[in-house]
């Protein structure tokens, strides 16, 4: 059933249709509205099977899935910025301990300064948590994640957390068409989850035992490996998706003109908009083609290699950096290419919610490709430093 | 020995062990025990040598209130209350300290039994001052110099801050009292909410006190009333453990390493006259002096 709603909405109507167990969160701009969505659901009774807690912090709020993912339940927390990096700790062992607790993070930037506006510079923290990262471009594509990815976390050769990302505000808070699921069919998708080993008195057993050195490593190689597993259950689940709601998103990547020369990649909304400047520059005459990246973990090396290893220029849109190298996503492509020769630019932009003209992307991205435009922060005003 | 025990690596004497005994025996071991970092966690929970027979989940040092509030609302929102309750065994300073999601626990009234085992440091890492540390006593962190003679602050009152929340069921007991502990944890799983035990746990490493000695020196923190024991029920003192002959607090602390420093240093009798005037202040706040 097709309806305008805005991301907030299309995420929190999703969960709902996952069933989930527990659902825990606490507030935070801009994602309040998903979780004050599921509390409205909640308080009329429309989730079933389920505790709606609003926990004191983003730090109780995930250590109560914890603990209610260790008993077996399906759980559910939105969160993003502050709270997510508050979270981290949390995350972090909720991922050694194999807890497949979904995330929902509307992406939002890093304070200091503060900012309550949108890049990518969060779920970047988290990079190294053992967590699946998948970012949207659209409402529907968020809507349709969901359900995609409880399958996903709770196979059994995964097993780890999943966190859906979606920029914050240019999604959230957008009014889309957004073709909502059938209760019957995400049942159909989604079984019930019923993990092999769960915190019950009939089986005791134990979660989260420390590891002295001579087993520690182990643990990290069985996370690593199920994260490999997790790029082969990724694409079968999405293909089966596909299928289901005859929406097909494609794999870890979206491949747009993939005949070009050169090509922008970049991830989340900012796909929408990079659509139509390739549009026009193609145009124009260039030959380059779009690269939307879908899955950041379990990093898609692979398929980057094949879809980008003949690359003569490739352009990497960063909306996060790390302070004292580059642009995230360079960095990663930089080492998933490694070995082969395309020229890679790397274009930080957008940080703390800084809009970038469609007009302004063209231009820098024709002069990249034309090799009159090179890598670093664009589109920020140039000032005078006050070095004391 | 059912539900907890078989390999386990606490000291001899160790007062966390007997104190968690009871706690699983009197619940019959139908329950779901949570366990932040710390002794417990590091003596019971090995990869390999657990040693739990009840269902057990170590997290984090920080977070355990918040992940046993999750255990116990997933059990009812999955219809499996009837499987057993939800225990925290969590230390001095996991509890008063780093414990950041206990608030939030008491605030929503999930249904848990939180214990804490109060062995008045940060034990397992080497004896550091804890918010539960008392007055007085050497540290590593609050060791005796040239101008401070240990912990120069008081021992937070989690007692008082529990029952600020409005928590159903409040009491302190000790390690040394196994009857008292059994039946207040039998009292306690039969009340709905968030309950909080706080049971005195002798440790024999860091207070500096000899195996055999545990139970003598824990008798004695409740015989000087600088550990009253006392329960509450819905905010009122249910009962108070009685003494006859208060002692004084000199017969408890020199029997201690960690307060030998007061009977040696010429400003320690300034010490110990007010940590006697915290004894008897507890004395009068609960009237645990009998008549003669």
């Amino acid at each position: 059933m097709k309806k305008v709603v805005r991301g907030f909405y299309s995420v929190a109507y999703a969960v709902k249709l996952c069933r989930p167990n527990v659902v825990c969160a606490y507030p935070i701009t801009p994602q309040t509205e998903i979780v004050e969505n599921l509390a409205e659901m909640y308080a009329n009774g429309e989730l079933e099977n389920c505790r709606y807690i609003t926990a004191e912090s983003e730090f109780a709020a995930a250590s109560i899935l914890v603990g209610a993912s260790a008993a077996g339940a399906r759980t559910f927390t939105a969160t993003c910025s502050q709270g997510l990096i508050l979270m981290s700790e949390v995350l972090f062992n909720a991922a050694g301990m194999r807890l497949p607790i979904v995330v929902a993070n509307p992406n939002r930037a890093l304070s200091a300064p503060l900012s309550i506006w949108n890049d990518l510079q969060d779920s970047m923290v988290l990079r190294d948590a053992g967590i699946i990262q998948v970012y949207v471009e659209s409402n529907q594509e968020a809507h349709d994640m969901i359900p995609q990815a409880y399958k996903i976390a709770e196979d059994k050769r995964v097993m780890l957390p999943f966190m859906v990302c979606l920029d914050g505000f240019k999604l959230t808070h957008a009014h889309e068409p957004v073709d909502l699921l059938e209760q019957s069919l995400v049942d159909e998708f989604l079984p019930p989850y019923r993990p092999e080993v769960y915190l019950t008195t009939k089986k005791p057993v134990a979660f989260g035992c420390y590891a002295p050195p001579n087993i520690y490593m182990e643990f990290r190689v069985a996370m690593q490996r199920a994260m490999e597993r997790a790029q082969g259950v990724i694409e079968k689940v999405f293909r089966e998706w596909a299928e289901f709601s005859r929406r097909d998103w494609g794999g870890h990547l979206e491949i747009v003109y993939p005949e070009s020369r050169n090509f922008v990649i970049a991830m989340g909304s900012l796909v929408g908009l990079l659509r139509k400047v390739v549009g026009e520059l193609r145009k124009e005459g260039l030959s380059i083609g779009l690269v939307k990246l879908r899955t950041f973990r379990p990093f898609p090396f692979e398929d980057l290699r094949r879809v980008l290893g003949n690359a003569e220029k490739i352009i990497v849109i960063d909306r996060s950096v790390s302070l004292g190298y580059e642009g995230n996503l360079s960095i990663e492509l930089k080492s998933a290419l490694y070995g082969l020769s395309p020229e890679i630019i790397s274009m930080i932009l957008c940080l703390g919610g800084r809009d970038i003209s469609k007009e302004n992307l063209e231009k820098i991205l024709r002069n990249a490709v034309l090799g009159k435009e090179g890598s670093g922060f664009k589109g920020y005003i140039e000032f005078e430093e006050v070095v004391p | 020995m059912r539900f907890f025990g078989r390999g386990h690596g606490a000291c001899p004497g160790c007062g966390l062990t007997i104190a968690v005994r009871n706690v699983l025996e009197a619940l019959e071991g139908k329950c779901f025990v949570a366990n932040p970092t710390g002794c417990l966690e590091i003596i019971s929970s090995q990869y390999g040598k657990n040693a739990w027979g009840v269902p057990y989940i170590h997290s984090l040092f920080d977070n355990v209130a918040a992940v046993a509030s999750g255990i116990s609302e997933a059990l009812k929102a999955m219809g499996r209350e009837d499987e057993g309750k939800v225990v925290v065994f969590a230390g001095d300073g996991a509890t008063a300290d780093i414990g950041l999601t206990l608030h939030g626990m008491f605030d929503r009234n999930h249904d848990v039994i939180y214990i804490c085992l109060d062995n008045e440091a940060y034990q397992n890492t080497g004896h550091q001052q804890s918010a539960l540390t008392p007055l007085g006593e050497a540290t590593t962190t609050t060791p005796v110099g040239k101008i401070m003679l240990g912990k120069m602050g008081r021992k937070k009152d989690m007692i008082a801050i529990a029952l600020a929340h409005g928590s159903p069921y409040v009491a302190t007991s000790s390690a040394v009292l196994p009857a008292d502990i059994r039946r207040k944890v039998k009292k306690a799983a039969g009340i709905v909410g968030a309950k909080y035990i706080q049971i005195h746990c002798p440790c024999v490493t860091g207070w500096g006190i000899d195996g055999k000695e545990v139970v003598k020196v824990g008798n004695l923190a409740i015989e000087t009333a600088l550990y009253p024991i006392v329960e509450f029920e819905n905010g009122k003192l249910l009962t108070v453990r009685k003494l006859k002959d208060r002692k004084p607090v000199e017969e408890y602390l020199k029997l201690q390493r960690r307060f030998r420093h007061l009977f040696t240093n010429p400003e320690g009798k300034k010490i110990i006259a007010e940590i006697q005037r915290i004894a008897d202040a507890n004395a009068l706040k609960y009237n645990i002096d009998l008549k003669k």
